[in-house]
C-alpha cells in the first residue's frame, strides 16, 4: 500500500508540512518495498482550489492512505470518493507518524474544516 | 446648487467605501443620494445588504441572478481531462472514472465546456441571489442580495452595474461591500470618485489604509469622510493630513445622528441640520469629480 504525507522538503528527514493543499511536495511511501519517492505539488501556486487539485494528484499516485494534520472539505471529498483513508500526524516527522501508523496509533482525521476558500486567492 | 449635469454620456458614479463594516458607508452612501435631486442608490454590500432598511423603497420589482455552471455526463465524459488541467481555479476532479465538478470554487469561465472534446459538459443555470429596485422619493434604490452560502458576490454587483445603464442623467451612490476584495474592486470599477469612510481609532486608520491602497491602485480620485468625530485625537485625521489626503467632512459622533440611523431613518430626511451637512458634502464631492473630468478632459 502506498501512503502519502504532505511534507516541506524533498528529503527523507523532512517534516510533514502544516498545510495539505499547499505543500510543496508529497512523499509517497511504498509499504512492501519500504521505498519513498516525492512528487512535486502542482497545487501550490494555485490562486483557487488548491486542496482539490492536490487531492487529485493524491488519488494519482494511487495511494490508499494519506497523514496529514488536517484537510479542507473539498479536498477531503475528492480523497473520500477515492476511498483514502485520511489519518491525523501527531508528530512532525514524517518516520514517527509512519511507524505510529503502523503500531495502530494514528487515528482517522475527524475534524476537516471548511477550507480557506477566497482567503488570499480571490 | 451647480451644474452636475452635462458631464458626459454616462452618470457620475460616486462609490463609498470602507475597511470595516460599521464606519459608516451606509450612512454617508444613503444621505448623499437622499441630499442629491435625482439620485441612484446602488447596495453593493451584497451579503448584508441594509440600505434598504433605511429608504424603505415601494414598487420593488425583483430579478434573480444566475450563473453558470458545468454539468458533467459521466456516460459521455472519457476521462481526457482536459477540463481538469485547464481550469484555473481547480473546479474539477477526476476520481474513480468520474468527473467531479465544485460549483462554489467555478468561476463561471465556461472554458471546461468549450474545450470537452466529447461534448460530455453542458451550462446549466445556478440561481444565486437577486436585485430589487424600488422607488423612495427622488431616490431610485438598488439593492444586490446574495443568496446565503454562496461564494462569490460579484455577479450580483455586474447585475446591478448593468441595471443603471438605462438612466443616464442620475447621479450614482455605490455602497460598497466593507474591505478591499474583489468584490469591492468590482464595485469601484466604473467610479468616477471614491470616498472613503474612516472611524476615528489606529484600528479605523489600519482599515482606511487598505481602502486608500486599493483606490490609489485603481487610480481613482478620492477623499475621505472621517465619522464618528470626538473631541480630542482622531489618528484617521492624522493619516489623512501626514499624506496630504482630501477631507471632505468631519461628521460628529452625536447622540441625535445614532439615534436616527437606529431607528432605520434617513437623517436628510429628518433634520435640516443634516440635510445641511450632507448637502454641503455633495457639492464638495461634486466639485471634486468636476474638477477632476476638467483636469482629464
Amino acid at each position: 500500500m502506498k501512503i502519502a504525507v504532505p511534507v516541506d522538503e524533498k528529503d527523507l528527514e523532512t517534516n510533514v508540512c502544516g498545510s495539505f493543499g499547499r505543500a510543496p511536495y508529497f512523499l509517497i511511501y511504498e509499504t512492501e518495498t519500504k521505498k519513498s519517492t516525492f512528487i512535486e505539488n502542482s497545487a501550490l501556486a494555485s490562486p483557487g482550489g488548491a486542496g482539490i487539485k492536490a487531492a487529485q494528484l493524491i488519488v494519482d499516485s494511487q495511494a490508499g492512505v494519506l497523514l496529514t494534520p488536517r484537510c479542507g472539505e473539498n479536498a477531503a471529498g475528492v480523497l473520500e470518493s477515492a476511498g483514502i483513508k485520511i489519518y491525523r500526524t501527531r508528530f512532525a516527522s514524517v518516520k514517527e507518524n509512519l511507524d505510529s501508523l503502523s503500531n495502530g496509533k494514528l487515528s482517522l482525521l475527524e475534524d476537516i474544516h471548511a477550507g480557506f476558500h477566497g482567503h488570499g486567492g480571490e | 446648487m451647480p451644474d452636475f449635469m452635462g458631464m458626459g454620456e454616462s452618470n457620475v458614479r460616486i462609490a463609498v467605501l470602507s475597511g470595516k463594516g460599521g464606519t459608516g458607508k451606509t450612512l454617508v452612501s444613503a444621505n448623499l443620494a437622499a441630499a442629491a435631486p435625482d439620485a441612484i442608490y446602488l447596495d453593493c454590500d451584497v451579503e448584508e445588504p441594509n440600505g434598504h432598511l433605511f429608504f424603505k423603497p415601494e414598487h420593488v420589482q425583483e430579478e434573480e441572478v444566475t450563473i453558470k455552471i458545468p454539468v458533467v455526463d459521466n456516460t459521455v465524459c472519457n476521462g481526457c481531462r482536459k477540463c481538469v488541467d485547464f481550469c484555473r481555479f481547480n473546479a474539477l476532479a477526476y476520481i474513480k472514472d468520474r468527473l467531479i465538478v465544485f460549483d462554489e470554487i467555478c468561476h463561471s469561465c465556461g472554458g471546461c465546456v468549450m474545450l470537452c472534446p466529447e461534448k460530455a459538459l453542458t451550462e446549466q443555470d445556478k440561481v444565486i441571489g437577486k436585485v430589487q429596485k424600488g422607488i423612495s422619493g427622488d431616490v431610485t434604490v438598488h439593492t444586490g442580495m446574495l443568496n446565503t452560502g454562496e461564494a462569490s458576490g460579484v455577479p450580483i454587483i455586474k447585475s446591478l452595474l448593468d441595471g443603471i445603464k438605462d438612466s443616464p442623467d442620475s447621479t450614482v451612490f455605490v455602497d460598497c461591500p466593507p474591505g478591499s476584495a474583489c468584490i469591492v474592486m468590482e464595485s469601484i470599477r466604473d467610479a468616477d470618485y471614491c470616498v472613503l469612510v474612516a472611524e476615528p481609532t489606529l484600528f479605523g486608520v489600519h482599515n482606511l489604509s487598505m481602502v486608500y491602497d486599493l483606490v490609489k491602485l485603481f487610480n481613482k480620485p478620492f477623499g475621505v469622510v472621517l465619522n464618528k468625530c470626538l473631541e480630542g485625537e482622531n489618528p484617521a485625521e492624522e493619516f489623512c493630513v501626514e499624506r496630504g489626503i482630501k477631507i471632505l467632512a468631519k461628521i460628529p459622533f452625536h447622540h441625535d445622528l445614532g439615534l436616527l440611523t437606529s431607528n432605520a431613518e434617513i437623517a436628510v430626511r429628518k433634520d435640516e441640520k443634516y440635510k445641511e451637512m450632507f448637502s454641503s458634502l455633495l457639492n464638495m464631492v461634486m466639485g471634486e469629480v468636476q474638477c477632476e473630468a476638467t483636469s482629464h478632459s
